[in-house]
């Protein structure tokens, strides 16, 4: 049995549709969706450059995770992590056991409780409001399974003072696995949050993780999300984040991809009232057979709103890279300030790369502007260094490590940004010192 | 400590320097002017080591060594060093790691200990009230926005941390105002010794005035075509180099 239809299986074998509740009638919409529109391939246009059929076409196992030891997880933790709130799942199961909620203000509990209890407006209102999960069939996978996800809670007027770690952990030491953590955030009005998010697989067989997290900000809140890919080169990504900001607010992320595998980011923000900004990021070095593909949507559907794009990759070996990069600015959106950039460096003849912005404008008062590049390190730079007597392999792990530090600086929480210096740095094989 | 004999070469098919022969002892400043297209520049790049050139004939031993066998950094490791003309902005490398970096590489390549960051720091302490340099510059993004004469002034800083034997200065008068020229000048000054050398190229006899050489070469067409003391940039100034253009015509 192929992996799609071991998860027709699966569904059909969950507990009936309950019509009560609002996650009974999303997960059906969803999984028609999925039987209408199957796995999407590279006939897709969004999909062009970016394979995930294979990995439907083998054996995974779903939810089934082995036996876990404190020790286990040691290793994995993030720095700092002693003063962090710390959310673990495990092969896409939230695990309330290993998690540690220190915060004042964070409820975190299970979809399938929040939608019956006190949040249950909150859920109904957001969850799956982007409605994406019809357009794309592996959202749609990923909403088929909504009642394994995680309602987290930010209260109106919290400043979350520790960031709230969030631990994407495969259990691959038995056998191929699916994983698909799903989560919906809520974060209230005027409060503060900061989000750091990674992904590590067990064990030497291959996982495949379809992570959807979908983020709501009210206004005045500022949101703050970094997104850490530094997974093996057996496992394997689709990771959508969707971001609503429904009032006026802030939001900041960062995604720093050093994955050794394949990697599908969907990050699409919703700029849904006036004076919103949004600020996005992104880093990628890619060595080995790695795959990165990016996918930004930024859509501007009010006035008075900024947002503000960089992406920055370094393509070694016979890696490949992808950026899309949409912006779109609706017709009441006047007053817009959109600003996008991808820039790219190859650093061997077979690693490439595939970037294309995207405007479409239909509004007449705005400022927009994109671009993107791709090249070589600079020959001139390289020389001035070497004439200093710096070697070419110093020369050159000097001028990719510069290259990357105006996103690094974008990193906010010191310990992660120093943590993500050292992994670029030890990558380039630079001395930090 | 450089000789250069029969010095040819040449950037994409193109020949631009066409038998250079050039002696420079410990202790000397020699000066290399020339109208544009002359060859200054390519000479200075080719002794540095630029990929761009190709060497078609000639030798260059450089403190005994063929330095042609020699990599860029291999040649700043003998203590070669090239003040460029322009010099390169680079975004996100701080210019106090890069110098610190560089100290270390030529340290090893001498065979001699990294210095530790509160020996490093003393050195900069020394060389920067040396040239006159400020720290708020030196913990900057190296060059990044730094105005014409800061640039100048970070090559004559960089010059005086890395201690060369043999410092060329390629048209390092080039756009900076005389303050400016006065500054990077008394730098290099101060840097001088008996063991050392400089090779000035320059346009203008204006940096002369300021850095006095032993010998003035004229590079004319790819070779020089005339040498003497001091008293010849005073002459190159009064009667341009349109004299000399006549001169060597028939030559060229």
């Amino acid at each position: 049995m192929n992996n799609l239809e071991y998860i027709k299986e699966r569904f059909n074998q969950l507990p009936v549709v309950n019509e009560q509740n609002g996650l009974g009638v999303i997960r059906q919409k969803a999984f028609d969706a999925l039987n209408k529109m199957g796995i999407p391939t590279t006939r897709h246009e969004e999909w062009k450059y970016t394979r995930i059929g294979s990995f439907f076409n083998k054996e995974y196992k779903y939810h089934t995770a082995g036996a876990f030891s404190a020790a286990d997880l040691a290793p994995l933790r993030l720095p700092a992590y002693e003063q962090a709130n710390e959310l673990f799942y495990i092969n896409g199961h939230f695990s309330p056991e290993l998690s540690v909620i220190r915060s004042k203000g964070l409820t975190v509990q299970s979809l399938q409780e929040a939608s019956k209890n006190e949040y249950k407006d909150i859920v109904s209102k957001h969850l799956g409001h982007s409605s994406n999960y019809l357009k794309d069939g592996i959202n749609a996978l990923s909403t088929a399974f909504v009642q394994d996800g995680v309602f987290v809670h930010i209260k109106k007027g919290q400043i979350i003072e520790h960031p709230i770690y969030i631990y994407n952990i495969t259990d691959a030491r038995q056998a191929n696995v699916l994983a698909q953590p799903r989560t919906l955030v809520y974060v209230g009005e005027n409060a503060q949050v900061k989000f750091v998010e990674t992904f590590n697989t067990l064990g030497t067989q291959e996982s495949f993780t379809n992570r959807v997290i979908e983020i709501v900000v009210e206004k005045d809140a500022i949101t703050e999300y970094y997104k850490l890919q530094t997974d093996a080169s057996h496992a394997s990504q689709v990771a959508t984040t969707h971001i609503q900001q429904i009032g006026k607010c802030v939001t900041h992320t960062v995604t720093v991809s050093l994955n050794e595998g394949l990697v599908r980011n969907n990050l699409n923000i919703v700029l849904d009232e006036e004076y919103c900004e949004a600020h996005l990021y992104g880093i990628y070095l890619q060595q080995g057979q790695s795959h990165i593909d990016n996918h930004t949507v930024v859509d501007h559907a009010k006035p008075h709103c900024e947002s503000n794009e960089l992406y920055k990759g370094m393509l070694d070996d016979q890696s490949t890279g992808v950026f899309n990069g949409k912006i779109f600015v609706r017709q009441d959106a006047q007053k817009t300030n959109a600003y996008q950039s991808n820039k790219n460096v190859l650093l061997s003849e077979n690693a490439s790369v595939n970037t294309k912005p995207q405007l479409e404008i239909f509004a007449d008062d705005v400022k927009c502007s994109h671009g993107c590049t791709i090249g070589r390190l600079d020959e001139e730079s390289l020389f001035y260094l070497r004439s200093r007597g710096i070697s070419e392999a110093t020369a050159k792990s000097l001028l990719l490590h510069g290259f990357a530090v105006d996103i690094l600086e974008q990193i906010k929480l010191a310990p992660i940004r120093e943590y993500v210096d050292k992994l670029i740095s030890e990558r380039l094989e630079f001395d930090l010192a | 400590m450089l000789s250069i004999h029969n010095l040819h070469a040449s950037i994409d098919e193109k020949k631009i320097l066409k038998g250079i022969n050039l002696e420079i002892k410990p202790g000397e400043v020699h000066a290399i002017m020339g109208p544009n297209g002359s060859g200054k520049s390519t000479l200075a790049s080719v002794l540095a080591g630029r990929e761009d050139y190709t060497v078609t004939d000639g030798s260059v031993t450089f403190a005994g060594k063929d330095l042609f066998e020699l990599s860029p950094e291999e040649r700043a490791g003998e203590g070669l060093f090239l003040a460029f003309q322009y010099p390169v902005e680079i975004p996100g490398l701080s210019t106090t790691n890069f110098i610190k970096t560089a100290v270390n590489e030529v340290r090893k390549y001498r065979g001699e200990e990294a210095l530790d960051a509160v020996a490093f720091l003393k050195l900069m302490k020394e060389k920067m009230a040396m040239v006159n340099i400020d720290q708020s510059l030196l913990s900057r993004s190296l060059n990044e926005g730094f105005s014409g004469g800061e640039k100048k002034r970070n090559e004559v800083f960089q010059m005086a941390m890395l201690n060369p034997k043999l410092a060329i200065l390629d048209e390092t008068d080039s756009g900076l105002d005389i303050d400016a020229i006065r500054i990077v000048a008394n730098g290099v000054n101060k840097l001088r010794n008996k063991d050392n050398a400089v090779l000035v190229v320059t346009h203008y006899q204006r940096l002369l005035d300021y850095i006095v050489p032993d010998v003035i070469h004229i590079l004319y067409n790819g070779r020089i075509v005339k040498s003497g003391p001091k008293e010849l940039a005073l002459e190159l100034e009064e009667r341009g180099y349109d004299f000399i253009k006549e001169q060597f015509k028939a030559e060229a």
